[in-house]
């Protein structure tokens, strides 16, 4: 064993470590000081950035919050809570009531329908037959492209005797066809087809990264025990991507809660005002910058950013908690 | 001399900030010019308008700008069109709050410009403009907030429907209607040609609200209007009277199919689009409408079958009903502005000028004489119905200001989709004004 090989030599000998560093090294006061060095030279350019640009604007957002404010000079007509719990406050307002049944028919309709059909899609996509790359390509397609666009190409579908009425006309039911953008009781469920349409290729995506994570022993040594495709999907790909889906779960869940672009462009000004297809965030642009109330557009902002952030805190701790906890304490068994 | 290295990037540094101070102090610190040093110091003044309409207004203001750098060598006007919407809800208010704004920009009047005013954002012009306000008709008064002048139009007209000459022979009608009667009959007439007899743009809320401003104005004094917009009363029963007939008239179900999700302005399905490709038969829209269908037709011209009449009179309605509803356009300069901006705003209304724009067909222009530049049959006759109005009301959701004007739209709206009544409209007016 050379001398320079120090880690081979202290692993051999452990017990003649020194207990002090070398005379001619960095003392113990120095190194500290240079380990600070070192964390504000890495850390404070995203501390900086990170405060300016997300704590600042958050801090201001709940102070404007608390004012009646036009937008023009400096807020100065204070109003307390009354943009939250006012008697016309955004929690007595029916239309911000709607916008938050809207979020939650498309978080739950997100989770309900794209969740069984990105697995079904990628079970099927997993298996080895004939264009499948193609396959794989096109239910990606909709994901890459981009929401304003999405919503514009679903308007001109959907318009009054347009593709889909058409197409649906010469099916024969043509009797079904109503206002997909118009009718206040169908426009949301419309905005669901389109998100769904959008957003299963990202589940897609992500399941089939889970996918190709699994080892193939696993299903090798169930189909030794004779377990039948489905079984093998059921007992152990489905359980083994439980991590992925979790994640998956997570993403939609904070995308659904501030949904903006579909709905801002594929349904009027008008359809939203009464609130058949307003979200949460269209309803603070709408009022904040349209209406220039922007004292109450920030209290809906805040608003937004508290029901996110608790779902978030919650969802981490309850269930992301175990793909967090696990290797760490799997880390902490290897120690001992 | 000798210059090291380090003091040569001093020296630098102290010419950059001259250079920055200077070229700041030209921009915004010459409030303070007197009248004779006007056109002494070079000054750039940044113009920002809206870029709605058609083109031929957009190649004009440039041109404008051009022509007065020619005529003042001191002064560059640099212009900038944006969409409206982007303009008024985001670009404006944010340059006015960064303390950098334009010299010259866009200025809606009404509840908008007292805002503007109340947060010391505008110019006091009331003694420079004087002599251009005098040569106006009263539309400079919408610019004016406690009798200060703080900005001058450049367009004003009325609203009026706008319908196909040729569907309206086809359905065998032979002269516009007059009424409301004669144009429900029409309207029966009309759905036998299988066109939508009336487009309305509901999607954008404000074209669809339009409609019951106008049976406000019918059914409401002066003085009912005047009461509301100033002292926030909406007690007075013509503006319920307005909702009814705007109901009555919704139920003969006289718009296109899905009018909540039509739009105003945009592509070929808007409302401006459907009667411009010959859809519908009829709209009710402001005198920038021909200027819309331009760009929503193929050959991006004016539809030759485009015929104008006023808003019909309302039977048994209490108000004047040769009342017609306007609006317009005008500029405003920032405080801190250098007086050239003045000039530049003078120099919009003059005759030459507001003769120039009227002839690009983008409105209706304000200054006396200048009407002789249309060239615009259309405009023609909308201009002369500006002219012999008994009064002109200014825009209503304009009049009681945005938050009180939004929160009528929307109540407007939902009698549109069936949801709503004429007491919610009243009762959103009274409670609008909290936030």
């Amino acid at each position: 064993v050379t001398t320079t090989d120090r880690s081979v030599r202290l692993a051999g000998r452990a017990h003649a470590r020194p207990a002090r560093p070398p005379l001619d090294g960095p003392s113990s006061a120095a190194r500290t000081r240079r380990k600070w060095y070192e964390i504000i030279g890495l850390t404070g350019p995203a501390v900086i950035v990170f405060t300016v640009f997300v704590l600042a604007p958050m801090a201001f957002a709940v102070y404007y919050s608390l004012y009646k404010w036009s937008g023009y000079g400096w807020p100065t007509d204070f109003r307390g809570l009354d943009n939250y719990i006012g008697p016309y406050g955004a929690f007595r307002d029916p239309v911000f009531l709607d916008g938050l049944r809207n979020n939650a028919i498309i978080l739950v309709g997100s989770l309900l329908v794209q969740g069984p059909l990105a697995l079904g899609i990628a079970l099927l996509l997993n298996r080895k037959f004939r264009g499948r790359s193609v396959f794989r390509l096109l239910t990606f397609v909709p994901y890459v492209i981009a929401p304003v666009t999405v919503g514009i190409m679903w308007q001109l579908i959907l318009l009054r005797n347009g593709t889909l009425d058409s197409l649906m006309g010469s099916v024969g039911l043509g009797g079904l066809v109503t206002g997909w953008l118009a009718n206040t009781n169908v426009v949301i469920w419309t905005m669901l087809f389109i998100l769904t349409w959008q957003y299963t290729g990202f589940a897609l995506i992500l399941f089939l990264a889970g996918l190709a994570n699994i080892p193939g022993e696993l299903m090798e040594a169930a189909s030794i025990d004779g377990a039948s495709w489905w079984q093998t999907q059921r007992h152990v790909t489905i359980p083994m991507l439980g991590s992925t889906i979790r994640i998956w779960i997570f993403l939609s869940m904070i995308g659904s809660l501030q949904v903006f672009d579909v709905i801002w462009v594929a349904s009027s000004q008008a359809v939203r005002s009464l609130g058949a297809s307003n979200s949460m965030a269209t309803y603070m642009v709408d009022h904040g910058f349209t209406e220039r109330e922007w004292g109450y557009g920030n209290a809906v902002a805040v608003i937004l950013f508290a029901i996110s952030f608790v779902a978030a805190v919650i969802f981490q701790r309850f269930v992301l908690s175990r793909d967090i906890d696990r290797p760490i304490a799997a880390r902490r068994r290897v120690k001992n | 001399m000798r210059i090291t290295r380090r003091s040569g990037a001093a020296l630098a540094l102290v010419a950059t900030t001259v250079l920055v101070a200077s070229g700041c102090s030209s921009g915004s610190n010459n409030s303070g010019t007197s009248t004779s040093d006007l056109y002494k110091n070079p000054v750039t003044l940044t113009w920002w308008t809206n870029a709605n309409t058609a083109g031929p207004v957009q190649t004009y203001w440039q041109k404008v700008a051009d022509d007065f750098h020619k005529l003042h060598p001191t002064v560059t006007v640099k212009w900038t069109g944006t969409e409206t919407n982007d303009l008024q809800r985001n670009k404006i208010p944010a340059a006015l709050l960064s303390g950098n704004p334009p010299a010259v920009f866009q200025s809606w009047g009404g509840g908008e410009i007292a805002d503007q005013v109340k947060a010391g954002y505008l110019k006091d012009i009331t003694a420079e403009t004087k002599d251009v306000v005098a040569n106006m008709g009263p539309s400079a008064k919408i610019w004016q907030v406690d009798g200060k002048q703080y900005g001058l139009p450049y367009d004003f007209g009325v609203e009026g429907i706008f319908y196909n000459k040729d569907l309206f022979t086809k359905a065998g009608i032979t002269a516009p209607p007059t009424t409301m009667d004669e144009l429900n009959a029409d309207i029966t007439k009309l759905k036998g040609q299988n066109v939508a007899p009336v487009a309305v743009g509901a999607g954008d809320k404000w074209p669809a609200a339009h409609w019951w401003y106008n049976f406000a104005v019918h059914e409401c004094s002066s003085n009912a209007i005047t009461n509301a917009a100033t002292k926030q009363d909406f007690n007075d029963p013509c503006f319920l009277k307005a909702g009814d007939d705007l109901k009555s008239f919704v139920a003969t179900k006289p718009f296109q199919a899905d009018f909540l999700a039509t739009n105003g302005q945009q592509g070929a399905n808007s409302s401006a689009g459907l009667l411009a490709n010959g859809k519908a038969a009829m709209e009710l829209m402001g005198a920038w409408d021909p200027g819309t269908m331009q760009t929503l037709t193929p050959d991006q011209k004016e539809p030759s079958f485009l015929g104008w009449f006023p808003f019909p009179s309302v039977p048994g309605a209490s108000g004047n009903q040769s009342t017609l509803m306007g609006g317009g356009d005008g500029f405003a300069c920032a405080k801190n502005a250098p007086a050239e901006c003045v000039e530049f705003l003078k120099y919009l209304d003059s005759p030459e000028v507001e003769q120039g724009f009227a002839a690009t067909g983008g409105g209706i222009p304000v200054t006396k004489g200048a009407e002789a530049g249309l060239t615009d049959p259309l405009l023609q006759t909308i201009a002369k119905a500006t002219a012999s109005a008994g009064s002109v009301e200014l825009w209503l959701d304009t009049q009681f200001g945005s938050t009180a004007g939004t929160a009528m739209n929307d109540a407007i709206v939902a009698i549109f989709a069936g949801s709503g009544n004429s007491q919610g409209v009243v009762d959103a007016l009274k409670k609008a004004t909290s936030r």
